[in-house]
């Protein structure tokens, strides 16, 4: 992908943007798809606001290795992070050809590197199974929302509320709820 | 309703007036789709909703001439809902003209300006005639006065009274989640109690219910309370209980009986002349008198006030989001001139000559343009001083002293984003003056003080800042305790021999308070030393003057803006970085003869008549390839808000430049020696540095020339 | 242990400003924006007081205090209904279904966290 470039999704309009925070996943949603390394990824495709092409980033200081750095992303400051180095695979060697999704996720927007960008999946919560009981593997279960088989491939589905916190996150009853409504009469 | 507690909840009226919009909306379309031929019950119900919330939360901001026309709207949409009126082409037209109404009444509710005169006089009077055709039963009240906020305990010695109570709760009291032991303790905060349980009519274990209630209790209560307040207690069982309560009071054994003392107001009347005014002219009285939010009506002079109205100034009201945007848009043009200027930087002298001075002109242009569109949203600090008098009210309250307050500079501009900042550091300040500066009044009175003390609050500009002063005359700081303190806790050495100044200043230190016991008021052991990082991350300074016996005073100075800084571009390795102009004294680079080691821990340069401390900020970003040797490189002298100074090891210096701030925390996370992050004109993101954040961090590792320090530990709080 | 307390409203402005007093007076919070969201909520968590408004959308208040008193878990909790002062057929209805106590709106904080602090000790 040409540097710089980006791709909007359709369905990512301001108004959905970050709207599935946490929780169960619903009936039918569409996740979007990229590998890094030999497995497959996905991410809901309302968490995605855009696509680009790798830029140099900025280094901050003092970091662990999954964490890039920062760029400009149009006047804001977003950091980039490292998913093969975050699943443990080591930093990844950056060229031209990859690509950095851009997450919402609440009101903080982040980027992801990835190796490539695979497909945008319609999944429907039954295909979806769990991820199975994993002994410490190098993915931390907490960032998994499930596993689903798409044309014989696996593709692991991460829950991106999750993926970068450090520590576990906060028992949801202790913060507020705020279930998404449709209509608010 | 006055000003009361609608101060407190202020910090939501952006998100009712946000929510406003959505339920006029909802409310709009719900009307449009109503008609004789097309009823839907349910959208009726969103519609009465829609109103309800509306009114509620004008209810809860004080926004008076919204809630009375907002409960007729209602109460028709009740009646509709409930199928007492019938849906004709005509009542549709009413409601729809009276959510246009509404929705007027929220705009001027939202620009805090007062409605004009009958602009709901026929709307309302249209709702009303609906209401009239059907007599309800039960016609709501007019809008009932709002609770107001309870009045101030006085705080003299009351007449003590003497009661018993008799309570015998339902035998299913439980079941409505009511607590009869919860009630018993409400009892006896109000006095001396003496309960007594009449457990007659416990049954047999077998014939005894789980959840029901067989106990009665006899209460014998003595205090400074009245009945009212023993049945407010009762208030949500007093219909289904039993609850007797007969007065004892008598004279009391050995004649004590008081007289009733002099209830005088906690807060003294200040007299007029004492006290800036604020328009509106409501001074802060005495006695459970509100003051009207002082903001409530500004004055033209503001961005803002009525075009066509009375007050006749040339002004114009503007969204302040359009404000922001302008700002952030002509920022971004900032850093764009920038870019292009950088794209020319390399061009060989001669050529292009004319784009070249065309651009330095372009250059200056927006520089003017950017400070032009940053004085509009310069703001009068007098938004934020304004909440003192109440402030100053309440903590003279709670602490039983007399305060006045004066303040001036009101009309002191600074950019709302200092403006927003103010708040906290000025509220501790002032917190702290009056609950440890003052002296109770008699105490005043007793050394020849007027009973009610004074706390000045002030505001100035001062070469390129604004400088705050909080000053108080109470008795000073105890300079012997505070010394004494700062020993025992370790923060000075003893014997040491320090300033009075030194001495004050100690009161920044962490962790330092004179209290033994944290007071409830400067509550929750926020200490000074909080204050002092707070300004100083806003890249401000605060210091203290005090003399003992006469008063103390707090000097805060900041930035006139929070958005852009002047800062200077250096590099180490490949990485560039920003230093704010503000602290950088001078750069330079010594000899190797200069540098001296300190107990092998860390390297020292002599630069103006001190030694001063060099920090290698490639050791501390672990940054590879750069030259980490000052004698090869460069070191840049700088100052921290506090006054320490540091010798930073960098490679280069490449030149000065104002940077538009951005935040590196609301998508990531504070960065330990980062403050924030800029867009220089290549587009890049650079850091800039926080040289009191990095002066902490070379303290908390070895830091010499050629050896790495250990990496430290990588903590990532998302 | 904190205090929880559920805060059941459709007004997003209500819910926040409960929420802030609430919390700044050291309970923790839960919000629902209807009665059916509240029992998802009650079914999963534990709370110690719930506040309902009356009027919402899917399960008015009046609704929600009769299931969560027909309910298991939570059937002697505290619940405190918010009313406009002159709701007083609908004070007895609450009270009627089970409600322990009601708070007038519109309420100012220092109310509120006094007959909060009046249901739960």
């Amino acid at each position: 992908m040409e540097p710089g470039t980006s791709v909007a999704l359709p369905n990512a309009s301001r108004g959905q943007i970050g709207a599935v925070a946490s929780g169960p996943i619903a009936a039918e949603e569409q996740y979007v798809t990229f590998t890094v390394g030999t497995e497959e990824y996905g991410v809901n495709i309302l968490s995605v606001r855009e696509i680009r092409g790798w830029t140099p980033e900025t280094k901050l200081p003092n970091m662990p290795d999954f964490v890039r750095g920062v760029v400009n992303l149009r006047g804001i400051i977003i950091p980039i992070f490292d998913l093969r180095a975050r699943f443990g695979g080591g930093s990844t060697e950056v060229t031209r050809r990859h690509v950095v999704v851009v997450l919402q996720v609440g009101e903080r927007t982040r980027g992801i590197l990835v190796d490539a960008i695979s497909d945008i999946l319609t999944v429907s919560r039954d295909d979806v199974k769990p991820p199975p009981d994993v002994d410490c593997g190098l993915i931390d279960q907490q960032y998994l929302s499930g596993l689903v088989t798409a044309e014989n491939r696996m593709v692991t589905l991460l829950d991106v509320t999750r993926l970068f916190a450090g520590e576990a996150v906060e028992e949801i009853a202790s913060s507020s709820i705020q279930i998404p409504h449709q209509a608010q009469a | 309703m006055t000003g009361g507690y609608s101060d407190d909840l202020s910090r939501f009226k952006q998100t009712y007036f946000d929510e406003c919009g959505e339920l006029l909306a909802v409310a709009e379309a719900g009307l449009l789709r109503l008609s004789p031929q097309n009823i839907d019950l349910d959208e009726i119900n969103a519609v009465f909703r829609a109103v309800h919330s509306i009114k509620g939360g004008g209810g809860t901001f004080g926004f008076s001439d919204l809630v009375s026309f907002t409960h007729e709207f209602e109460a028709v949409m009740d009646r509709l809902r409930s199928q007492q009126i019938g849906v004709t082409i005509e009542l549709v037209d009413v409601l729809i003209r009276a959510n246009d109404v509404m929705a007027q009444l929220l705009t001027y509710a939202r620009d805090n300006r007062a409605t004009p005169p009958g602009l709901t006089d026929s709307a309302a009077a249209d709702l009303k005639r609906f209401l009239a055709t059907v007599a309800k039963k039960d016609d709501p009240a007019e809008s009932a006065p709002v609770e107001s906020a309870p009045p101030p305990r006085p705080q003299r010695r009351e007449l003590q009274r003497s009661f018993v109570i008799y309570f015998r709760p339902k035998q299913d009291l439980l079941l409505t989640g009511n607590e009869p032991a919860f009630l018993l303790r409400a009892l006896r905060r109000l006095g001396e109690t003496e309960i007594v349980c009449d457990a007659g009519l416990v049954p047999s274990l077998y014939d005894m219910e789980g959840e029901s209630l067989y106990l009665y209790w006899q209460v014998s209560l003595t205090g400074s309370t009245d009945e009212a307040a023993i049945r407010d207690v009762f208030e949500f069982v007093v219909d289904d209980c039993q609850v007797d309560i007969v007065e004892t009071t008598g004279p009391a054994d050995g004649g004590e009986e008081e007289a009733f003392g002099l209830f005088s107001e906690n807060m003294p009347y200040v007299p007029p002349g004492q006290l800036t005014v604020y328009d509106g002219g409501v001074l802060p009285g005495a006695g459970g008198e509100q003051p009207a939010a002082p903001s409530a009506a500004r004055p033209a002079a503001e961005a803002g006030g009525a075009g066509g109205g009375g007050l006749g100034g040339h002004t114009i009201r503007v969204d302040l989001d359009k404000v922001d945007r302008l700002v952030n848009l002509v920022g971004e043009m900032v850093i764009t001139q920038a870019m292009i200027s950088e794209q020319l930087r390399d061009v060989p002298p001669g050529t292009l000559q004319q784009l070249v001075e065309g651009l330095e002109e372009l250059s200056r242009h927006t520089r003017e343009l950017q400070e032009s569109v940053m004085a509009i949203r310069a703001q009068q600090v007098r938004s934020v001083f304004s909440r003192m008098p109440r402030l100053v009210r309440e903590v003279a309250a709670q602490t039983g002293k007399e305060v006045q307050l004066a303040t001036s500079g009101e009309t002191t501009e600074v950019d709302k984003t200092v403006v927003e900042n103010l708040v906290d550091p000025l509220t501790h300040m002032i917190r702290n003056s009056i609950d440890h500066g003052l002296e109770s009044p008699d105490e005043r009175e007793r050394i020849g003080k007027p009973r009610s003390g004074t706390v000045h609050l002030s505001a100035r500009h001062r070469s390129g800042r604004i400088v705050i002063e909080v000053e108080d005359d109470g008795r000073g700081i105890n300079r012997p305790r505070v010394l004494e303190k700062a020993v025992e806790r370790g923060l000075v050495a003893a014997g040491v021999s320090m300033s009075d100044e030194e001495i004050d200043n100690l009161i920044f230190l962490p962790g330092f308070s004179t209290v033994d016991t944290v007071s409830a008021i400067s509550g929750r052991g926020v200490g000074m030393d909080v204050v002092r990082r707070n300004i100083a991350s806003l890249g401000g300074r605060i210091g203290v003057h005090s003399t003992p016996g006469e008063g103390t005073r707090f000097v805060l100075s900041l930035p006139l803006t929070l958005a852009v800084l002047d800062g200077m571009v250096i590099s180490v390795g490949e990485q560039r970085f920003v230093l704010p102009l503000t602290n950088i004294i001078e750069s330079l680079r010594p000899k190797s003869a200069d540098l001296q080691s300190v107990a092998n821990q860390y390297d020292v340069i002599m630069a103006r008549g001190e030694y001063v401390r060099l920090v290698y900020v490639d050791q501390l970003f672990r940054i590879d390839n750069a030259i980490g040797d000052p004698t090869r490189g460069l070191v840049v002298l700088v100052e921290t808000e506090e006054g320490g100074r540091l010798g930073l090891v960098v490679d280069e210096v490449l030149g000065q430049q104002q940077v538009v701030i951005k935040s590196l925390e609301s998508n990531f996370q504070r960065l330990d020696g980062v403050s924030a992050a800029t867009i220089l004109g290549d587009g890049r993101v650079a850091l800039i540095l926080d040289v009191a954040g990095l002066q902490t961090m070379s303290r908390q590792h070895t830091n010499r020339g050629a050896r790495r320090p250990p990496p430290p530990a990588a903590a990532l709080a998302c | 242990m904190k205090k929880k307390v559920l805060t059941v409203d459709d007004s997003r402005t209500m819910r926040e400003m409960v929420s802030f007093t609430l919390r700044g007076a050291g309970f923790d919070v839960v919000e629902a924006i209807d009665g059916q969201q509240a029992l998802v909520v009650l079914a999963s968590h534990k709370v110690d007081l719930i506040l309902a408004d009356l009027n919402m959308p899917n399960m008015d208040g009046i609704t929600l205090i009769r299931q969560v008193r027909a309910s298991g878990g939570h059937r002697t909790v505290p619940i405190l209904m918010l009313t406009t002062e002159s709701d007083d057929a609908k004070k007895q209805e609450g009270r009627a279904a089970g409600a322990t106590g009601w708070i007038v709106k519109p309420f100012n904080p220092e109310k509120l966290i006094q007959v909060v602090q009046k249901v739960m000790g």
